[in-house]
């Protein structure tokens, strides 16, 4: 039987899994994927929570979750675009110039 | 609804829930672990598609439409370009890994984990509720509520949109050396 706490460990390892990406990759695409997927991680809870409860508005706070994260990628791939003419690379680590 | 109708239900419940988690859990890692970045945004696709079918399980129409339509219908296509425009190189390698790296990390890995444990042993380990109608998943009912009791953040949120599409604009279409 499928209770809530197993959506609820799914999202949690989908939001570890995505914390793991956004630490130790060094590509700024890549620590864009995983913050969209630790995004996911939390629309599943909101939708489990939705189910669990009877209520809708689980879904509504879904829905502007993903619109925040549209805006988001569109801004951070422009960002990413202006890094790639600036500095030539996509590496975070390449980004020194504010560092002590 | 007969007990026997019911037990069958959460037994094709079960194997549908631990078919598609396995599915997407293991496209996530296939994200993080990938080399290519081409590859990382694919499996990324594939761990969108894994979420709107338990969306659709959880009863969830409107959402897993909309998760297929703008997640992996616009954001995707949106990465994919800039993975083809910027001819991104495999990563050489990871991060160096010190022990004091290994460290830290394995002391917020634990924190993490038991911060989860306390979290789930909160809530009651009770099955989902079977409704008698789903109704409250369809578009119907979520523009009931959108269009009613949250129409305030649906308006701002298209002047959130409109904000990225003119910051996105403006950041790509500079020259650098105006500055």
């Amino acid at each position: 039987m499928i209770t809530l706490n197993h959506y609820l460990i799914a999202s949690g390892l989908l939001f570890a899994i995505g914390l793991v990406g956004v630490v130790s990759r060094r590509n700024t695409l890549m620590i864009l994927l995983s913050v969209e997927l630790m995004l996911n991680a939390a629309n599943l809870s909101f939708v489990a929570f939705s189910r669990y409860l009877g209520h809708s508005t689980g879904q509504i706070f879904v829905f502007f979750i993903m619109l925040v994260a549209a805006a988001e990628v569109t801004v951070g791939l422009a960002i990413l675009i202006v890094m790639a003419r600036a500095v030539g690379k996509t590496d975070a680590d390449a980004l020194k110039s504010l560092r002590w | 609804m007969g007990a026997l109708h019911a037990t069958t239900l959460y037994m094709s419940d079960a194997i549908w829930f631990y078919t598609l988690t396995t599915f997407m859990v293991g496209s996530a890692l296939g994200v993080v672990l990938a080399r290519k970045p081409i590859y990382a945004v694919l499996s990324l696709v594939a761990t969108l598609f894994g979420m709107a079918s338990l969306f659709i399980l959880l009863g969830a129409f409107f959402v897993a439409a909309i998760q297929i339509l703008v997640y992996a219908g616009a954001i995707l296509v949106l990465f994919l370009f800039v993975v083809m425009l910027l001819d991104l190189s495999d990563e050489a390698a990871p991060q160096k890994r010190t022990l004091t790296l290994r460290a830290i990390g394995f002391v917020f890995g634990a924190a993490f984990i038991s911060k989860l444990y306390f979290a789930l042993s909160f809530f009651p380990n009770s099955p989902l509720a079977i409704h008698e109608s789903m109704k409250y998943g369809t578009a119907r009912e979520i523009g009931k509520l959108l269009f009613t009791v949250y129409w305030l953040p649906f308006e701002l949120s298209s002047m959130l949109v409109l904000v990225g599409i003119i910051g996105a604009v403006v950041l790509a279409k500079r020259k650098l050396d105006e500055s």
